[in-house]
Parts: C-alpha cells; sequence; structure tokens
C-alpha cells in the first residue's frame, strides 16, 4: 500500500502544474463565487458551504478516473496484477497518495471560506475541513471505481457527468430535498453527495451539530465504494 | 537444471471469437534459453500470457515451476515483461524501478552477497547499462532505453522465470546483439528466459526454439536441427521453408 501510494506521489512531485491546479481551481471558483452574489451576501452565505464540498469532487473524481484509466491502458496494471501486490492494496495506495491531495485541498479551500471570504459557520470549522476532506476521499474512491467501466479517456470523462451531476442536482443546494418529488427525494436518500451536503449545512447552521448519520454514510460509501474497485480489477483477463 | 519450467497441455484460447491458441503442448526446461518465434498475431504474446496466468483459457492446462500458471506464489518467482514497456513515463528510472522492487521485496541496493540472493535497483541498472540514466525522467528516454527499463523491472527480485515479450524490438543491431548476451549470462546462472521475437536471426541465440503459427506449434526443435531438417542455411529462410512446406515437414 505504501509502495503505491509514495510512487503514485512521487509522480505528483514531477508534476506540479496539476498539483497547483488541484488547490487553485476550487480557491478561484470559490472566489468567484463569493463576488457573484453580492461579496458575500446571504446567498453565498447559504450555498457556499454545498459548493464548498461539490467543487472538489468534481475536480478529484476527475483526476483519479483519469489516473487509474492511464494505468490500465498503459500495461502497468497488467504487469502490477502479475507480481505480489494484492488489488485492496493497490487502491488504498492511490486512495491514500490522493486523499493527501485532498486534505491540502480541503484546507486550503476551507481556510479561504472562512478566511478571507467571511463564510459564517455557527458549528466549529474542524468539522467543516473534516466534512470537506471526506468529501474528496468520496471522489477518489468514485473516481477509481468508474474507471474500471471505461476503456477510453471519452468514456472515462464522460462519467464525470454521468456519476456526479446527477448527484449535483439532487444533492438539495437547487432545492431542499425534503421539497423534491417523492421518487427523486427517495434517489438523492442513497446518493453519498446529498450526506456530504447536509453535512456541510448543518456545520453551517447548528452550534453543535450531530453528524453521526452524515459521516458514517460517507466513510461507509468511501469503504465499500473502494471495495468494490478492487472487485472489478481483474488479475486473468480475456 | 534439467527440470521443467514450463508445462503445457492442449491449451486453447479463444480470443475475439477466434482460436489465438489451438491445442498447444509444450514444455520447457529449467535453465534453458528458449526462443518463440513466429510472424504477428501467432499467438506468441497469448502464450506467454497463459503463462503468466493473465490470461482467460479456454482448456487444457498450463503449469509453471510445479504450480497451476497463475498461483499467488508464481508472482514473487515469474519476471514478466510486457511487449509495450510497461513502466511510468512520468518517473526517474531509479523510481520506477524502486516502486517495483518494493513490491517485490528487492533491496535498492546490492549486498555484501553481490550477485547472489535477490537482484537489487542498483544491478538491475547494471545488467541492463542504465546506470548513468538513474535520474533521467523515463518519459526523455530513447525507444531502447525505454524496453530497457521495462526489461529491468522483470529482473529484479529472485524470478527463476523470465517472460520476455519481443524485448529487442525496434532496437538497432548493436544493442539486440548486447541484450541477447545478456540473456545467455542470465540464462548461464540458471534462470529460464522465455524470449519472443519475430526477427529469425536472433533464433541462433537460443538453446531450444518454438515456432508458432496461426495459434498452433508448427516446430519446437534446436537451431541447429531446424537449419539442417530444412536444408537452409539461415533462420529466416528455414521459418519460410517451414510456413510454405510445413505440413509435408510434420508428415513426410
Amino acid at each position: 500500500m505504501t509502495a503505491t501510494a509514495l510512487r503514485v506521489l512521487a509522480q505528483l512531485r514531477h508534476d506540479p502544474r496539476t498539483v497547483a491546479m488541484v488547490v487553485v481551481v476550487p480557491v478561484v471558483l470559490l472566489t468567484l463565487l463569493w463576488w457573484i452574489y453580492d461579496d458575500g451576501g446571504p446567498v453565498f452565505q447559504r450555498v457556499g458551504p454545498a459548493l464548498l464540498a461539490l467543487f472538489p469532487v468534481i475536480i478529484m473524481f476527475l483526476i483519479t478516473s483519469i489516473t487509474t484509466l492511464r494505468e490500465r491502458r498503459s500495461g502497468t496494471l497488467e504487469r502490477l496484477l502479475s507480481l505480489p501486490l494484492s488489488k485492496v492494496s493497490f487502491l488504498l495506495g492511490y486512495a491514500l497518495a490522493f486523499g493527501l491531495v485532498a486534505v491540502v485541498q480541503a484546507v486550503v479551500a476551507s481556510a479561504l471560506m472562512l478566511g478571507p471570504l467571511g463564510l459564517e459557520t455557527a458549528g466549529p470549522w474542524g468539522l467543516l475541513v473534516l466534512v470537506a476532506v471526506l468529501d474528496s476521499l468520496l471522489a477518489v474512491a468514485l473516481g477509481l471505481f468508474v474507471s474500471a467501466f471505461a476503456n477510453t479517456e471519452f468514456q472515462a470523462v464522460q462519467f464525470m457527468p454521468a456519476i456526479v451531476l446527477p448527484q449535483f442536482l439532487l444533492c438539495g443546494l437547487l432545492v431542499p430535498r425534503d421539497e423534491l418529488p417523492r421518487a427523486l427525494e427517495y434517489v438523492s436518500n442513497v446518493l453519498p453527495l446529498s450526506y456530504a451536503v447536509d453535512a456541510m449545512n448543518a456545520v453551517s447552521t447548528q452550534d453543535s451539530p450531530d453528524l453521526t448519520l452524515e459521516l458514517s454514510v460517507l466513510v461507509g460509501f468511501v469503504v465499500g465504494v473502494l471495495l468494490l474497485g478492487a472487485a472489478t480489477l481483474r488479475r486473468r483477463t480475456p | 537444471m534439467g527440470d521443467v519450467a514450463v508445462e503445457i497441455r492442449g491449451l486453447r484460447v479463444v480470443r475475439g471469437g477466434r482460436p489465438a491458441l489451438d491445442d498447444v503442448d509444450l514444455t520447457v526446461r529449467g535453465g534453458t534459453l528458449t526462443g518463440l518465434l513466429g510472424p504477428s498475431g501467432a499467438g506468441k504474446t497469448t502464450l506467454m500470457r497463459a503463462i503468466l496466468g493473465v490470461q482467460v483459457v479456454a482448456g487444457g492446462e498450463v503449469r509453471v515451476l510445479g504450480r497451476p500458471a497463475g498461483s499467488p506464489d508464481l508472482r514473487h518467482r515469474v519476471g514478466y515483461v510486457t511487449q509495450a514497456p510497461s513502466v511510468y513515463e512520468d518517473l526517474t528510472v531509479e523510481e520506477n524501478l524502486r516502486y517495483f522492487a518494493r513490491i517485490l521485496g528487492a533491496p535498492h541496493h546490492a549486498g555484501a552477497d553481490a550477485g547472489q540472493g535477490p537482484v537489487s535497483v542498483d544491478e538491475a541498472l547494471e545488467t541492463v547499462g542504465l546506470g548513468p540514466n538513474r535520474r533521467q525522467m523515463v518519459r526523455t528516454l530513447s525507444g531502447g532505453e525505454l524496453s530497457r527499463v521495462s526489461l529491468a523491472t522483470a529482473l529484479l527480485g529472485s524470478p527463476e522465470l523470465l517472460v520476455l515479450d519481443e524485448p529487442t524490438v525496434g532496437l538497432d543491431p548493436v544493442l539486440r546483439d548486447s541484450l541477447w548476451t545478456t540473456f545467455r549470462q542470465i540464462a548461464a546462472s540458471g534462470t529460464t528466459l522465455l524470449v519472443s521475437s519475430h526477427v529469425m536471426d536472433e533464433a541462433v541465440r537460443c538453446d531450444r526454439l518454438v515456432l508458432l503459427r496461426a495459434a498452433r506449434v508448427l516446430a519446437d526443435t534446436t537451431p541447429d536441427e531446424l537449419l539442417r531438417s530444412t536444408g537452409t542455411t539461415d533462420a529466416d529462410a528455414a521459418f519460410l521453408h517451414l510456413v510454405r512446406h510445413g505440413t509435408e515437414e510434420v508428415h513426410p
């Protein structure tokens, strides 16, 4: 696991532009959001926490799905699977490396929101950062998983609108989840991003929010999707 | 030496609805350098993948070092170089080797027992002549250097069998010659090598030759026998002779 994590981090170290974009792009987008909503007015205060969860999800999802697809296409994955490396430790290595990147990204984006952009949260800021990190980890796990079903970069890129955008529509950002048509509310109840946004909203509106349900669901999805991802790796291929 | 490294009986593989290997029998003795020759599409890569245990097979048996192909404990004992160099181009040569060495539990530097024990990163780089390039990014290497990085990763640890898929394709004659000298040295140390190629003049450097054509074994012989039985003087002509008159050779 650490071997793979160290290798992925070494690859990132040789690619400072990608790392810079991972950190800078959410910062720019959140600043833009602050600007268009009347220099951090009430709408910004309402949608800010949800978008703090969503922007990193989109970025990390794309990065991980493309990276692992590259591993499949370059033949390195086939070779790794002929070596004494367990499939779970391979995926955990990726999750660990990208998880570290996600932590940096979440800390920087949260610091920007809470500091210069003046997002007011009722709950503790540490919890906000924790939820942001978990959201990014969820995106990493989902990205690793869906890359199993993509044969080309074209397909991999389209998984973003296919997997992430429906969750974006149903997560409660556009219409509160309990005001959705009944069928859609049920659908949103089983989508992980709904819980990510619920958790963010709870932190921003409650003094001492109880996030047991939301955090459990997020952690459960991260672990479950990673295990599913390991199950999709095949040592024997046609 | 002398033990059976690979034993294949009645192997059948279907790819894309057509037989990629059709009732293939093959025995590779330990410590030998066996050349796997044949035109493109003959089934060389599929046969190698079956030996590695990464190929879905339709029937037959493949045993490697006394185990069914693909057994978990073989992953330490069999080194594989795929046809396309499968290394990370966004890492340096050394970082690539260190990663594979960590997975295999191979050391980074040669120990006091250099030449014995598991092959280290330093020794593998030395063997393929990439010592001076160790800090170079893989994407800036030439094609020949790239395939040697891929080869070096397969040498790490303690492989008893090396399966090399066209390791010399696209290389210049000087480099090809030096790689074949390396293969001979590795075989002399007791490691079994199975090397595929479609360059027939490399055939004379092998102990045994297996000729594949259209999913079947056309001949399993030695370089000398091949030339004698076909009445030719070079491997290219011998192979052409076998391909054109193959059935008459088998049933004269």
